[in-house]
């Protein structure tokens, strides 16, 4: 017990709040969670790839489909009033989370980060980007900033430039100010890094973008999760995250926008709930920020985002980032210890709750096979960044992510875990 | 811990390890190159078909990855020679596990196959039936 005391947060209240972190593993996939031949401990260490999800959280989706199950905005019965109401406010619940003055007019509800970044790309990139435009990227940038720009820099005649990495994997500021100009319209960089668990001075970057007169459009899908965010105290123009990574369910991610911006945007999915009045020839568009919810919206996942936002908020993201930096740190010094793992991105002290590495000798798809006959579940692949993994000549690594209930001895697990996979491939 | 691993008994990390015709042929009848974008798992497949144009005489794989992909590759080179080419065709997903004597899981098959599909590819363009440049399995992640 006095262990649980050195952490940021009380990580054994919180683990009983997840029922799945009590299940063992390892026996038939084909009937998930009924097997009797589940004889492993889970160690769950994949959260950058998706949380789990607290009974409040599941009881919020829950009561919504046992009580007041209903589609919004249209209905004048009861029913469809509380629906509305929670759905609605749910936005409000999202922008005050993450510091937008603006309320819920500037909360457009998306499925998740990568259609939050597909929604500005299309709506606002299709139309004002051309020949002798530039976006400026990241080396480290996740798939959904990095092909989605590509893509629309390809159809638009535009520019696709990505800011160097050092050696710690941090940005190179300085080719940043060589690759932000005059011809810069956009700069879309990720947060914190879903490989490298770099932290990026988006602050800086936005005012950079500024300075030349372009938009920044921050990809907060592994920075929301884990830390205190404002967006105003960024000066970003655009803002996104997904739910299923801190605690909500999946499908459902938010993308804010200054409110001015997102008035002016074209809406990107055409349909109901979207339009004001509609004839055969044309059509007006709802206000914000409906004008960007085509068609019935997510309502139990827009609910359930609002109950995993006032989780968190009961912990404190702070003590949320407090936990992830410490487990951050653990985990990088255990695996520092050893000659044969190469770790990617800066040291222990300076990340996020992450850690990608290579264990010599043995493919990171391996590893993981042999970690998850452990119970040790992990990230094996290009996590999304292929050409980030081309930079570092490494086809593939393997990630230990971390959340709020996970705790030192996990990591330990994880370590020892290595060795076993020593021995078989020595 | 350490014991029953199950995907990795000693054959396959025998295969990964000491793999048998590693290398190229000198005057291959057809070779062919596939992998897995997701993985990074390349294997390139040289074969030499007998005067008959239809009985494999010999196998030879190159390439990088997992053990998975790398062990299955290197028993594919010892179980092809004497075969004929419809035979090749003919191999499906449950030959290949057998042949491995393991069970793979659902997440690790495509590492599995990606040699038979890269040698039973280059024996289709070597007929004339299909033309691509590389084998791609299917990207997942």
């Amino acid at each position: 017990m006095e262990v649980q005391e050195s952490y940021p947060v009380d990580v054994d209240s919180l683990r009983a709040d997840f029922p799945i972190l009590q299940r063992k593993v390892g026996g038939d996939i084909s009937t998930p969670g009924e097997d009797d031949d589940d004889t492993v401990p889970l160690v769950y260490l994949d959260n950058a790839a998706t949380s789990h999800t607290p009974d409040q959280v599941v009881d919020a989706i829950a009561d919504y489909y046992r009580e007041y199950n209903s589609n919004v905005h249209r209905g004048i019965h009861h029913l469809s009033q509380e629906a509305s109401v929670a759905y609605e406010e749910a936005h409000d619940r999202v922008a005050e989370f993450i510091g937008a003055s603006g309320g819920r007019e500037e909360v457009a509800f998306t499925k998740n980060t990568t259609e939050a970044m597909n929604t500005v790309a299309y709506a606002w990139g299709l139309n004002e980007l051309g020949p002798g435009d530039s976006v400026v990227l990241t080396e480290m940038e996740h798939h959904a900033s990095l092909v989605t720009w590509q893509q629309i820099a390809k159809r638009t005649g535009a520019e696709a430039r990505y800011i160097r990495i050092d050696e710690d994997g941090r940005l190179d500021m300085e080719h940043a100010k060589e690759l932000i100009d005059d011809s810069t319209k956009m700069v879309s960089v990720v947060h914190i890094s879903n490989t490298l668990g770099t932290v990026n001075p988006v602050s800086d970057l936005a005012d950079m973008a500024h300075d030349v007169g372009a938009y920044i459009f921050v990809d907060g899908a592994q920075s929301v999760p884990t830390r205190p965010v404002d967006v105003e105290a960024i000066d970003a123009d655009f803002y996104a995250f997904s739910g299923h990574k801190m605690c909500g369910p999946t499908g459902i991610g938010a993308l804010y926008g200054k409110r001015d911006l997102l008035d002016e945007m074209q809406p990107y999915h055409y349909g109901g709930s979207m339009i004001r009045r509609v004839t055969f020839d044309d059509a007006t568009w709802e206000d914000l920020p409906w004008k960007f919810e085509a068609g019935t919206p997510p309502i139990a996942q827009g609910i359930g985002l609002a109950a995993a936002i006032e989780y968190l908020d009961d912990i404190g993201m702070e003590n949320v980032q407090a936990h992830e930096e410490l487990l951050a740190e653990y985990a990088y010094d255990r695996l520092n210890e050893f000659d044969d793992i190469e770790i990617y991105g800066p040291p222990g002290d300076d990340r996020g709750g992450l850690v990608s590495f290579n264990l010599d000798g043995v493919h990171a798809h391996d590893l993981s096979s042999i970690l998850n006959e452990q119970g040790v579940a992990i990230r094996a692949g290009d996590h999304c960044t292929q050409p980030l993994h081309d930079k570092l000549g490494a086809a593939a690594s393997t990630r230990a992510s971390f959340y709020i209930y996970n705790t030192k001895e996990e990591v330990d697990k994880l370590v020892d875990g290595l060795e076993v996979a020593r021995d078989l491939f020595a | 811990m350490g014991i029953g691993s199950d995907m990795y008994r000693q054959q396959i990390l025998d295969h990964y390890k000491n793999p048998r015709n590693h290398g190229r042929l000198d005057e291959p009848t057809f070779s062919h190159t596939g992998e897995n974008p997701s993985c990074g798992d390349t294997i390139t497949m040289d074969v030499q078909l007998a005067d008959d144009g239809e009985t494999i005489e010999r196998v030879a794989f190159s390439g990088d990855g997992c053990a998975i992909s790398q062990a299955s590759a290197s028993m594919l080179t010892q179980r092809l020679p004497g075969t004929t080419l419809s035979e090749l065709e003919e191999m499906d997903t449950d030959d290949i596990t057998e042949m491995l004597g393991v069970d793979i899981s659902p997440m690790r098959i495509k590492c599995a196959v990606l040699a038979r599909q890269v040698a039973q590819d280059g024996a289709k363009i070597h007929d004339g039936e299909i033309e691509i440049e590389k084998t791609k399995t299917e990207d997942d992640d």
